[in-house]
């Protein structure tokens, strides 16, 4: 059932991050088990999404993304299958994952600034979900990468800036590099 | 048929086999008590709820059936937590039904509701919250057969007082292999070709070790073991965990090593160039300092349990599977291998333990009894397959040196959690379980304290146990301790011997008591406390204090820095 835990990765490559695509039973206290798994065994979470698999509705999906720092891949796997409500894991390196994330930001910004920030977003790809008459609410899905850019050029350009980011997605490639 | 959820409840206990509980009943759990009346299920009344779980531990680790406990909810819950921790370490499988407030109170901080699904979560395989009336049986079949199969381990199941006072048609639980668990698949025949990988490192090895963990009794294992060890000819060393798993009279058998371990133990494992662990975890107890542990030595780890490979030591081949089924199949695969020649690695062997027994100095004339001379007095008049069961401490590491345990499921004691006061209960336990065998508990006089008010449960409930306290009147392994690492500065260690008089305690609880002083003493308070089987007997040891417990790796240190009996030191 279980994708083979890829190991000693770390040696060869200098990854920060590892991505877990988990399949848990839809049970009562299932995040919960697996929040304190990885807080009880030292491992940090970067991020962690959360939502009903499509394929069967008594699963949820997981996508956690893991600081490769913190521990071994392979023990995080092992801990995380221990747990009776996992049912699968797939274990990622970045390159091996097609990552999505999403970002919502709400800026303060007038009538004169609006212009600016229209032509911010149309270069991004990202678009107005709200506005009122001093704020504009803009949403961003894309690469990581491309949302930290986002947001690092938001927060630069404006002076009130809130943002909230779901965390990544992710789902392995279909042509990983060899 | 329209039962109650109770009902429901103890006739599902009853499916699974079940012939005994442990516990204690209070608000939340009372409607399941009444049915208890009607059952076929013995219940055994504890006086505290610790002790229902030691003793449904006790009566595991003897039979190799899961323990049951039953406790109210609030603090009949949280008293459990000791036990459920101390199964969680040693794999112990134990099954735990707490009483829970109705649910539509769950949350409001009703008397006597606390989360205890929540506060067990990390110390248990699994747990339920039982919500409708129509899962018990399947939530019980389905947290037995967690309990008892892959890794071994606690698991509890909440049950909300509304639950057990539904009605509801009663339906047979399901099988095992009907039960619908999509993530838990236990994997227990090894893979044929690391088996294959592992037995050619056994053969060519010239300083191999086999290194055995508890996974090996848990896994009934210890047939499989004596045909690896004597098919290969490679020692064996047995953890704290494992004693008994290998007959210590056996020539192969090097006995146990780690902290307190005997010297060739410790040292065959350092020295070793293949370490082959059957259900062991390379505890920290074992290995000492980490990085210089086994320096030369490949290593073959079999586990049950997945994240246990690469977890401390990076296996060299690395096997998941059942300690029993993976060690017959080692074992069918050396049978075709000539094993390398390994004159010289027993000759160093026999070197080591000719050089370097385990020791102590006898008492002379008006010293205190010495432990040491107490456990094996009370081995050599002792039936042979008594069952010993200690606390945590001195004397428990002095049990488990200075008895030579022949047979599986002789020795029973808190490893991993190392739970003071886990002697009395677990013996009670194991003698519920083996009734018709001699049961020694083996306590300290700090350890004794904690759990002490059992004895009236083994009493009342008609259980002979014995206890022996080894009485220094410290906390003794604390007290040494101080005296090594910390200058002779004792700091709370003193318990003062004579409070409480532990004879006039023992025969207040129904027990006899006995109070030896002197070492001629010594075995005919044995052989009276043998001789008695309508009641528990309790033998207060008086010992000196000053006594250390040798070998000793200090902690943090390497295990080739082990320390041995000040006799066995250079220049002694």
């Amino acid at each position: 059932m279980m994708a083979e835990p890829f190991s000693g990765t770390t040696e060869h490559t200098p990854v920060t991050h590892h991505i877990l695509s988990v399949l848990v039973e839809n049970k009562a206290g299932v995040l919960s088990r697996i929040a304190g798994l990885f807080s009880r065994r030292g491992f940090n979470i970067f991020s962690l999404a959360v939502a009903p698999a499509a394929e069967d509705e008594r699963f949820s999906r997981l996508t956690i993304v893991v600081d490769a720092e913190s521990a071994p891949i392979a023990q995080v796997v092992g801990q995380l299958n221990k747990l009776i409500n996992v049912v699968e894991i797939r274990a990622m390196r970045p390159e091996e994952a097609a990552e999505r994330e999403l970002l919502l930001a709400t800026v303060a910004v007038g009538e004169a600034g609006r212009g600016g920030l229209l032509h911010h977003v149309a270069h991004a790809g990202a678009s107005i979900v709200d506005f009122s008459d001093d704020s504009v609410t803009v949403s961003l899905a894309g690469t990581p990468a491309a949302v930290d850019a986002f947001e690092r050029h938001l927060e630069a350009s404006y002076a009130s800036v809130e943002v909230q980011r779901t965390g990544r997605v992710a789902l392995p490639r279909l042509n990983p590099p060899a | 048929m329209k039962i109650t959820g109770a009902q429901s409840l103890i006739k599902s206990l009853e499916a699974q086999g079940v012939e005994v509980i442990f516990g204690l009943p209070g608000g939340a759990i009372l409607p399941v008590y009444d049915p208890i009346i009607d059952s076929t299920i013995r219940h055994i009344l504890v006086r505290h709820e610790q002790g229902a779980g030691h003793m449904a531990e006790g009566y595991a680790q003897a039979t190799g059936r899961p323990g049951v406990a039953m406790v109210t909810s609030g603090p009949g819950a949280t008293n459990i937590v000791t036990p459920i921790s101390n199964a969680y370490m040693d794999s112990i499988p134990l099954v735990v039904i707490t009483g829970q407030v109705p649910t539509g109170a769950i949350g409001t901080d009703a008397f006597q509701e606390c989360d205890i699904t929540g506060i067990t979560q990390g110390i248990t395989k699994h747990n339920w919250l039982i919500t409708d009336v129509e899962d018990i049986p399947t939530v019980i079949a389905e947290a037995f057969y967690v309990a008892t199969t892959g890794r071994p381990g606690p698991v509890l199941v909440d049950f909300p007082k509304d639950i057990a006072q539904t009605e509801v048609e009663w339906v047979e639980p399901p099988t095992f292999d009907e039960l619908d668990l999509p993530g838990y698949h236990p994997q227990l025949d090894g893979d044929p070709a690391l088996v294959e990988a592992a037995a050619a490192l056994m053969a060519e090895a010239l300083q191999p070790v086999l290194y055995v963990g508890g996974g090996i009794l848990k896994a009934r294992g210890a047939e499989a073991l004596l045909a690896l060890a004597e098919t290969t000819g490679i020692p064996v060393v047995t953890t704290l965990m494992a004693r008994g798993a290998f007959p210590d009279s056996h020539e192969l058998c090097l006995g146990m090593p780690g902290m307190h371990g005997n010297y060739t133990a410790i040292t065959a494992m350092q020295e070793a160039d293949l370490l082959v662990s059957l259900g062991a975890r390379f505890d920290d107890r074992v290995t000492g300092r980490l990085d210089a542990f086994a320096p030369k030595a490949k290593i073959v780890h079999v586990d049950i349990d997945p994240a246990e490979l690469n977890k401390v030591r990076r296996a060299d081949v690395g096997i998941v599977g059942d300690a029993r089924r993976v060690t017959e199949a080692l074992a069918a695969a050396s049978r075709t291998k000539a094993q390398a020649d390994r004159s010289a690695w027993s000759a160093t062997l026999s070197g080591w333990q000719e050089r370097y027994p385990l020791t102590f100095e006898p008492a002379e004339e008006g010293q205190a009894l010495k432990p040491q001379a107490v456990i094996e007095a009370l081995a050599a008049h002792s039936p042979a397959d008594t069952i010993v069961v200690a606390g945590v401490g001195q004397h428990q590491m002095w049990a488990a040196q200075h008895w030579s345990y022949e047979t599986p499921y002789t020795w029973i004691n808190s490893g991993g959690a190392g739970t003071m006061g886990f002697a009395v209960p677990g013996a009670i336990g194991a003698k519920v379980g083996e009734p018709s065998r001699t049961v020694w508990g083996i306590d300290g006089d700090g350890c004794f304290q904690m759990t002490a008010q059992e004895l009236v449960t083994a009493r009342v409930e008609g259980i002979p146990v014995k206890i022996a306290i080894l009485n220094n009147s410290y906390l003794g392994m604390v007290r040494q301790w101080q005296e090594m690492f910390y200058e002779e500065r004792y700091s709370e260690v003193y318990l003062t011997p004579d409070l409480p008089n532990f004879v006039m305690l023992a025969e207040a609880m129904g027990c006899v008591g006995i109070r030896v002083d002197r070492p001629e003493d010594v075995v005919p308070a044995i052989e009276r406390a043998n001789a008695i089987n309508d009641r528990p007997v309790v033998i207060d040891f008086r010992t000196d204090a000053s006594e250390k417990v040798f070998p000793m790796v200090p902690a943090g240190a390497s295990n080739s820095d082990v320390v041995v009996h000040p006799t066995q030191r250079e220049g002694a």
